[in-house]
């Protein structure tokens, strides 16, 4: 069905994968709303891949809404800003999404505030060179918002002897019950042909493509109304995982990223479209990375919703802007259903990564029993990677860690498509994982 | 909102869905293309075939739970016992004595899947070791084939047969197609064993059944499609070189396909996933080796049928093919 608006056309897609059940239609159709401001706000020195910002305020400080409040703390690092005006009560560690207390900035808002933020100065992005442009992206606070959070500036900075031929857009979306990106795209496709054409003009790129999975027509539609001839608008088959970028790539051009290599290595630049259009915000508005859209669903959210929400809000503010958890609820995620981290407390903070929080009332790996592998190989068919998960799982339990690299472990990006299709439900890429600490760990030994 | 830390989430890694698929239901889907050639097999043979079929699966069930018992586990509820057994029943001839039945599915389990180490461990299959056991022990009983029968309530007294005593000589024994064309030259209509109302194992008669098997079970995904498709192919493809270059004095490539057990061979054997590849290029493989094994064994061998050693022998090689049919790696040096 999701595929009849585009009948006439060839719809591309990557080898292998898996297709779980969309459950997008809760949300898709909802137009994003701004959640109420809340009390506090919490902003961890770590919400990116990299080394943890470092901040430069003092408690008791008053700061405004996106004001700079902590710089980056080295080139793989970026700067942080205050997501609302009000004061800094704290620099002391708070719960963090990956369970442990981790150093933050606490903010109260200022109940008597507007909240609106001021536009900051920044360059004209038409006379920066790349170095300077990629500057401005780290100033921005950007990062990838489709969930990895990495730093945007690092990967837009061509090193010498490089060059850039194509942009990669990103709004695959391929998790499943997310819409966020969706709407993005059908509410402001002009800030993503904008920030597009802001990336091919800096990096010189000729042609740019935006991917989009057939089930999304609406952003399909918008976007190709805006885009000019050198921007495609490409719809793809709908597949997981898709929206990982040699996925992505191999589907819009037909190309492998070398094995431990880059898309740089294909001359080829990849971001997604949240971070895209946060790009055409920071040239355009002047407003640096401070809120993200957030899908608010699930079996337990008796209100699905797509949100606006300032970074650092805590998960209980968008449940309860959702109409509470249900009592069923039996796992809440934060992230996607294939790749996301569970949550135990409420108390956790949005983060410039969290695409989606997910409240699930079925606990799969523990509602099915565990068999012994049978060896049916449909983990070997859903690997997109073209690699023998069970073999790996195996060779992890059994920690015969030597073997480990001759299965190309590090090629795994940890997609979860061969546990999400194991019959016998083995823990494959969790013993996967596993698997790479044991060989990191005996790395560092040699 | 107060939000307490007691509360009842889960922790646990992604992902957190799953495609319900299980192992479970997969040897229950088996089960479930079994069931027509079932039916068709009361019709042909009479009710007695549900006896020798219930004799397979109580010795395949019987030793999985004295097994399990033995070494203090609950035996898993995966299925694949029962499957076992009624695999097994299926590959006898419709009088086969219920205990050589009941001693062949035990077999099977204890030495086919159970020595070693359970579901997923074994090497060969375990309702063709069990019936390699049968083959070795009692050639003549398990070569001894009973004519279609009268009517449907007709139960060959040979069946009742008592242990290690001579079994009782059936009036009503009849050649296979096979043996007819090994020993007399004899070709049966294709037609005849499309409908299967013709002499051969209680399961392996009716080529349409069969075939309506195997699409149900690649429908519901479970086999993998290559299998079947690779055995059957290689089986035409060896059989019709042999038939044009001897000037077509062999039994022809149809009838090589639909005769025998080679149907059923390569829809409910070939498609065992723990003893076939589960690499895809494995698997054309696998099927090409049973194909032309199955084809030599008939045609130059001493045995009318070939497809049991054909299969176990592939099942020997299968950790090498898997070894030799690693996937590429992706983004890797081509090669």
């Amino acid at each position: 069905m999701a595929n009849a608006a585009f009948q006439n056309e060839e719809l591309n897609t990557f080898k292998h994968g898996v297709h779980p059940l969309e459950n997008k239609g809760a949300t898709s159709f909802r137009a994003i709303e701004r959640v109420p401001f809340v009390k506090e706000y919490v902003m961890p020195l770590s919400q990116h891949i990299g080394a943890p910002s470092v901040p430069i305020v003092s408690t008791g400080q008053e700061v405004l809404r996106g004001e700079r409040i902590a710089d980056p703390g080295g080139f793989v690092s970026t700067t942080l800003h205050s997501p609302v005006t009000g004061r800094v009560t704290s620099l002391g560690p708070r719960l963090h999404a990956n369970g442990k207390m981790m150093p933050a900035i606490t903010i109260e808002a200022d109940p008597y505030a507007s909240q609106r933020a001021q536009p900051q100065e920044r360059p004209d992005p038409a006379k920066l060179d790349n170095r300077a442009f990629a500057k401005q992206l780290q100033d921005a606070g950007l990062v990838g918002l489709g969930g990895a959070a990495f730093p945007s500036h690092v990967k837009v900075q061509i090193p010498e002897g490089k060059k850039i031929e194509y942009v990669v857009i990103n709004g695959v979306e391929c998790e499943p019950y997310l819409t966020c990106d969706d709407r993005l795209m059908v509410e402001r496709p002009e800030a993503v042909i904008r920030g597009t054409r802001l990336l091919m003009d800096n990096t010189g790129a000729r042609k740019a493509f935006i991917g989009i999975e057939a089930n999304k027509p609406d952003a399909v539609e918008a976007l190709r109304a805006l885009a000019p001839g050198e921007i495609v608008i490409s719809p793809l088959q709908v597949k997981y995982p898709q929206g990982a970028e040699k996925m992505l790539i191999k589907a819009l051009l037909g190309l492998e990223v070398p094995s431990g290599g880059l898309p740089l290595d294909l001359d080829v630049l990849t971001n997604n479209v949240g971070t895209t259009a946060a790009i055409a915000d920071w040239f355009d508005l002047g407003i640096p990375l401070i809120e993200r859209v957030v899908t608010v669903t699930g079996p337990g959210i008796p209100h699905p919703r797509n949100l606006l929400v300032p970074l650092g809000t805590p998960l209980s503010a968008l449940i309860e802007y959702c109409g509470g958890l249900r009592k069923e609820t039996k796992q809440l995620i934060m992230g996607g259903p294939m790749m996301g981290m569970t949550q135990k407390s409420l108390d956790v903070p949005v983060m410039k990564g969290t695409s989606g929080l997910l409240a699930l009332t079925r606990v799969f790996q523990v509602d099915i029993q565990e068999y012994p592998c049978i060896k049916c190989g449909r983990c070997l068919e859903s690997c997109p990677m073209f690699l023998n998960p069970t073999r790996l799982a195996h060779l992890a339990k059994m920690k015969v860690v030597d073997k480990l690299a001759d299965y190309n472990l590090m090629d795994c990006f940890e997609c979860a498509s061969c546990s999400y299709t194991c019959p016998s439900n083995i823990p494959l890429v969790q013993w996967i994982r596993i698997g790479k600490v044991m060989a990191r760990e005996a790395q560092n030994k040699k | 909102m107060k939000n307490s830390r007691s509360n009842n989430l889960v922790l646990s890694t992604s992902p957190f869905l799953h495609t319900g698929a299980t192992t479970p239901r997969i040897m229950g889907d088996v089960l479930i293309a079994t069931v027509p050639l079932i039916l068709a097999a009361v019709w042909i043979f009479g009710i007695g075939v549900l006896l020798v079929v219930s004799a397979a699966v109580a010795g395949a069930v019987g030793a999985e739970w004295i097994f399990s018992r033995s070494l203090k586990r609950s035996p898993l509820p995966d299925n694949s016992a029962l499957l076992t057994g009624v695999l097994l029943g299926l590959i006898l001839p419709p009088g086969f004595p219920l205990w050589m039945a009941l001693l062949g599915g035990a077999v099977g389990i204890g030495l086919g899947k159970l020595i070693w180490g359970g579901l997923g461990q074994n090497v060969f299959n375990p309702a063709l070791v069990g019936r390699a056991f049968l083959q070795a022990s009692f050639p003549t009983a398990i070569t001894t084939w009973n004519t279609p029968a009268e009517g449907i309530m007709q139960i060959s007294p040979r069946i009742f047969s008592m242990p290690l005593l001579q079994a009782q000589a059936d009036a009503t024994t009849s050649a296979t197609p096979l043996g007819l064309a090994k020993f007399s030259g004899e070709i049966t209509a294709v037609f005849k064993l499309m409908f299967g109302n013709i002499g051969g194992s209680i399961g392996e008669t009716s080529g349409v059944l069969i075939i309506l098997g195997v699409v149900w079970l690649v429908a519901r995904r479970a086999c993998d499609w290559r299998l079947p498709v690779s055995t059957v192919a290689a089986v035409a493809l060896f059989s019709s070189v042999i038939w044009l270059i001897t000037g077509k004095e062999n039994a022809n490539p149809l009838f090589m396909i639909f005769s025998g057990g080679l149907l059923f061979g390569a829809v409910f054997m070939c498609t065992d996933p723990v003893t076939t590849p589960s690499t895809p290029r494995g698997a054309w493989i696998f099927g090409a080796g049973a194909g032309f094994l199955v084809v030599l064994i008939r045609l130059y061998g001493g045995l009318p049928e070939g497809v049991m050693y054909a299969i176990l022998l592939m099942n020997a090689v299968t950790p090498y093919i898997n070894q030799y049919t690693q996937p590429r790696q992706f983004g890797g040096a081509k090669k």
